[in-house]
């Protein structure tokens, strides 16, 4: 009796860290995740299992790292960033080439990309940067922030992986952004960055080039590089307004639709869905977004502050980018749609930044002054 | 650290500020928002019935054409393998329900022989699931008839136009062209590996074997596609639109046509192997292996029970004797002893032996005998070389020792690969102490030097390894890679790119050395040489050397009797030859396995290869195809 009363005293204090409507949000995201995962897969009961193990596991890390307070997040900053760094360096030098580009490392069990962890590592270690300098804050110090992010962006760029270093360096640029990088100077990195488009173009593998004009015209090679815009645009067209219904979508089941659980989920979920489901789907990314930067506005020092709008529009960074690519507005890159797609390693990424979301919403009582 | 922030001023402006970057990301985001619904709007709401008439036909909307596979011709231009059209009879598995009522209803339009379903349900069995599966190909235009008339009531059958490979010199050029043949799992694994199945959609083929296998990257071709309006039935109505392949390259061969003809018939029914090359760009000639085989039988799937007679033959017709099959090199490697013999100082030209007609070592009671038994008496090189006395090269290869030989002989190119543009070819071997103790862990004996003299023992050489270093003899000791291809059409191009010589390695040897080595090869097809009667006539200089390999060993007081030997230990037979000797235009090595003696069994093979290719004179007409049976020696 008086064990029980202890364990569930103890499961109660590691759940007051979860915040309720951020949680509520994402099972109903999980929710429709399960159900086009299932669909998309074939009705195939193994894959579900898996998939809901992956959530279990990403969960229980979620759970873990909401229990640490903001002020230990900050502090693992700094190492987690160097020991990805290093990581990153080792397989520019050792890592396993893929489909032609180094970006895996293999670590005897199995092989993972040590650009996932810098998903993390690059905001924590910012974010800490400026809660340091909080308050003496100059331009030297922005610059040694991009020359923080600079540097995984460029080892990730040279695998090569230009969708990853994008991403990566966006998040990079949006806690720069959240710190106060005046307007003048962002305007300025836009401009350079159009300016250097041409040097980029001159720059890129073929194979890259060839997404970017396939985006341009598909039709230009319908059974190469175009076939999986062609037939995720004609997924998601043919679901029209409010979808074929669920287990009903020809495209999906025919095998017209690449990698249909993992990075092609939406062309699923917007065949059987429609318009309707996209619209709900999108509401629900809103949610979230608007209940993390919620958090950001409330959170009690710089470090949660800058930790929480990161990775909430970082979120929605990876949403917008995977389905803008799998309807066709922007080239294909391999990002999977988060909380939707099937896939282990992109889960607990995800959580890990809910993890830390939470954490700085339910540990501000602890840090006020 | 200072968790709490600086002064409470501060902390309020900086607050605001980080608040109203919180409002321009949530704008962006906005933005984007709708910029997604949009486009979502665009596709699912204003063109919706585009997408869901895609939707609708979309199982055959697009329908991948194969490009025709690249033509290969000889150095005359005459084609060596081409395509043609032919229909074929060809069955959908999944479409076609009940397949042996299939069957038997074809059966009872058309002739289906055993043959024809034996090699169907092999297909079957290795058919990736999307693919039909070909029944019967070349059907007349009476069955195509009688079949287009039925086709209504035999769900998953098709009548297709296909293009087929066609090899018009069929088993002349069966170890060099090779044969392409049906795509198997495996292949299309590796396609896949590769990410080079997008090239694959819509073909069936891809090369198994030989510069078929070596060139298949450039013979291979885009494949285009049709786009196809398509009715309720599913059957098509009208082409949309059409996009052509892009065929595959031409290739140009250094092979000549007429040349690989008259060394294929010269072997008649023996087995063996040839390979002639140009000594001045490594060009190759002419690429013979005997027995060969039709490499037609191949090309839209084999009958199995065929395949076995070809995999079970006695004469392995699919094994290419010229680069993959290793022989020791008998005397043979006597030239090529010389000059290194000549180049360490180990022999002067004119040092002179006695030959008793056995050599031993000393200490030793064991005799090695000479091939003529008494003796060739006071011998020189070029006496060495002119009768081939293997007791002066016994001599030469003990006074040189392994360690020496082992040094220079690779030079030539032996004992590795030649990098031919072929695949499956053997690197042979240099008999070497350190070899024997990894391979065997046994020591190396004093009388493996000696026999290694003569080319017996250890040695292995590929007849394409001999041809190149025959041609550096020839050219003055530059070892070529030998090249199938001279040049490449790219589709839609007129013109031949070619490709060029390469230069494997330059062997420093000495004018004199050269000279004395080639005037002895030059007496070897005179009266007195080994050859003597296989040139008798001949209107250009010929510099050769014969070989007679054993292929068991004789004891120490037996005689080889060639008669009374079972035919598969026969001594195999060789001969290297280049000409004109003064300004070498082609080099040729060739073996006759079983042949007996050298300068009687191979050396007419190579005279009119010679012949054929410096004079252009064509062989008088019944020449061909009788067995030669080994004489005696001397």
């Amino acid at each position: 009796m008086m064990r029980s009363h202890t364990i569930s005293h103890w499961l109660l204090r590691i759940l007051r860290h979860l915040d309720g409507w951020l949680l509520a949000f994402m099972i109903a995201l999980l929710l429709l995740s399960a159900a086009t995962v299932y669909s998309a897969s074939g009705q195939s009961l193994p894959r579900l299992t898996g998939h809901f193990i992956n959530i279990f596991i990403a969960l229980s890390v979620l759970v873990v790292v909401a229990n640490v307070p903001p002020h230990i997040l900050a502090r693992l900053g700094p190492p987690l960033y160097a020991a990805a760094l290093v990581l990153l360096m080792v397989v520019a030098v050792a890592g396993e080439v893929r489909n032609g580009s180094r970006r895996w490392l293999n670590i005897g069990v199995g092989a993972f990309q040590p650009s996932e962890i810098m998903k993390v590592a690059l905001p924590l270690m910012l974010a800490w940067w400026f809660q340091r300098r909080e308050g003496l804050l100059k331009g030297r110090d922005y610059a040694l922030a991009a020359v923080l992010v600079f540097l995984p962006f460029a080892l990730i760029l040279r695998q090569p992986d230009l969708g990853t270093a994008l991403l990566i360096g966006a998040s990079g640029f949006y806690l720069l952004f959240f710190a106060g990088l005046s307007w003048r100077v962002i305007a300025l990195i836009f401009v350079l960055a159009g300016a250097s488009l041409p040097l980029v173009w001159h720059h890129m593998h073929d194979y890259q080039r060839q997404r970017i004009l396939t985006l341009l015209n598909p039709e230009a090679d319908p059974l190469g590089a175009g076939y999986h815009i062609i037939q995720s645009t004609i997924a998601i067209g043919s679901g029209g307004a409010f979808g074929k219904g669920w287990l009903h979508g020809t495209q999906a089941h025919l095998g017209f639709i690449p990698e249909s659980t993992t990075d092609f989920v939406f062309a699923v979920f917007g065949e059987e869905f429609g318009l309707l489901g996209g619209g709900v789907l999108l509401a629900l990314y809103l949610a979230i977004v608007a209940r993390g930067f919620y958090i950001a506005a409330y959170a009690p020092s710089l470090f949660s502050r800058l930790m929480a709008a990161t990775v909430s529009l970082n979120f929605f960074t990876y949403a917008f980018v995977n389905m803008g690519m799998v309807s066709g507005i922007l080239p294909v890159v391999g990002v999977p749609l988060p909380l939707m797609s099937y896939g282990g390693t992109a889960m607990i990424t995800l959580m890990t930044g809910f993890g830390i979301l939470m954490s700085v919403a339910t540990h501000k009582s602890l840090n006020k002054t | 650290m200072n968790w709490s922030g600086g002064e409470l001023k501060n902390l309020r402006a900086e607050l605001a500020a980080f608040r109203r970057r919180l409002h321009a990301g949530a704008i962006l985001i906005a933005v984007l928002v709708l910029l997604l619904l949009a486009r979502l709007y665009d596709l699912q709401v204003r063109d919706h019935g585009h997408y869901a008439s895609l939707a609708e036909s979309n199982r055959t909307s697009l329908i991948p054409v194969a490009a025709p596979r690249g033509l290969i011709y000889d150095d005359k231009g005459k084609i060596l393998a081409d395509n043609y059209s032919a229909y074929t009879l060809e069955i959908n598995p999944s479409k076609a329900g009940n397949l042996k009522r299939t069957l038997g209803e074809i059966g009872r339009l058309i002739e289906i022989t055993p043959a024809h379903l034996r090699r169907f349900r092999e297909l079957l069995a290795e058919n990736r699931s999307f693919a039909t599966v070909p029944l019967k190909s070349h059907l007349s235009d009476k069955e195509v008839a009688i079949l287009a008339a039925n086709l209504y009531r035999l769900p998953g059958v098709e009548v297709k136009a296909r293009l087929f490979r066609n090899y018009p010199y069929g088993s002349e050029f069966s170890h060099s062209i090779g044969y392409i043949g049906r795509i198997n799992d495996r292949e299309l694994a590796a396609l896949k590996r590769e990410g080079r199945l997008d090239d694959y959609r819509g073909s069936e083929h891809i090369g198994k074997t030989g510069l078929e296998l070596q060139y298949e990257n450039l013979l291979h071709g885009k494949p285009g596609y049709e786009e196809m309006e398509t009715d309720a039935y599913g059957r098509a109505v009208k082409v949309l639109g059409r996009v052509a392949p892009v065929p595959g390259d031409d290739l140009e061969l250094n092979l000549d046509q007429g040349l690989q003809r008259i060394a294929d018939q010269a072997f008649g029914d023996r087995k063996g192997a040839l390979v002639a090359i140009n000594p001045n760009n490594g060009a190759v000639l002419a690429l013979v292996s005997r027995p060969g085989f039709d490499p037609n039988l191949f090309v839209d799937g084999i009958d199995p029970q065929t395949w076995e007679e070809l995999l079970d033959s006695p004469g392995r017709p699919l094994v290419n004797r010229a680069a993959y099959s290793v022989y020791p090199p008998g005397s043979t490697i006597k030239p090529f002893l010389a000059i290194a013999a000549l180049e360490m100082g180990v022999r002067t030209p004119s040092y002179t032996i006695f030959d008793p007609g056995w050599y031993s070592l000393p200490g030793s009671r064991h005799r090695f005998r000479d091939w003529k038994a008494g003796g060739h008496g006071v011998v020189d090189m070029h006496k060495a070389i002119v009768q081939s006395c293997d007791t002066y090269f016994y001599r030469v290869a003990v006074d040189m020792g392994m360690k020496r030989l082992d040094a220079y002989m690779p030079l030539f190119g032996f004992g590795a690969k030649t990098g031919i543009d072929l695949p499956g070819e053997s690197a042979g071997l240099v008999p070497s102490p350190a070899w024997k103790e990894r391979r065997f862990h046994r020591p190396w004996f004093p009388g493996e030097t000696v026999i290694s003299g003569i080319g017996q023992g250890y040695w292995q050489v590929t007849p394409l390894q001999l041809a190149v270093a025959t041609a550096a003899l020839a050219n003055g000791g530059t070892i070529y890679k030998p090249e199938l291809l001279k040049a490449v059409r790219k589709a839609g191009s007129r013109a031949w790119q070619p490709v060029a010589p390469v230069v494997v390695r330059h062997i420093p040897i000495s004018a004199a050395d050269l000279a004395v080595v080639r005037d002895a090869m030059m007496d070897v097809v005179k009266p007195g040489g080994t050859a003597p009667t296989a040139f008798a006539g001949v209107s250009y200089a010929v510099a050769a050397k014969t070989g007679t390999a054993q292929v068991t060993g004789v004891a120490q007081n037996a005689r080889y009797d060639a008669g009374k030997l079972a035919i598969q230990y026969r001594d195999n037979a060789l001969f290297i030859a280049f000409a004109p000797a003064e300004k070498p235009r082609i080099a040729v090595a060739v073996i006759v396995e079983n042949g007996g003696e050298g300068g009687v069994a191979a050396a007419p093979i190579a005279r009119k290869v010679l012949d054929y290719y410096l004079l252009g004179k064509k062989p008088p007409a019944g020449t061909t195809g009788k067995i030669h049976d080994a004489l005696p020696h001397d």
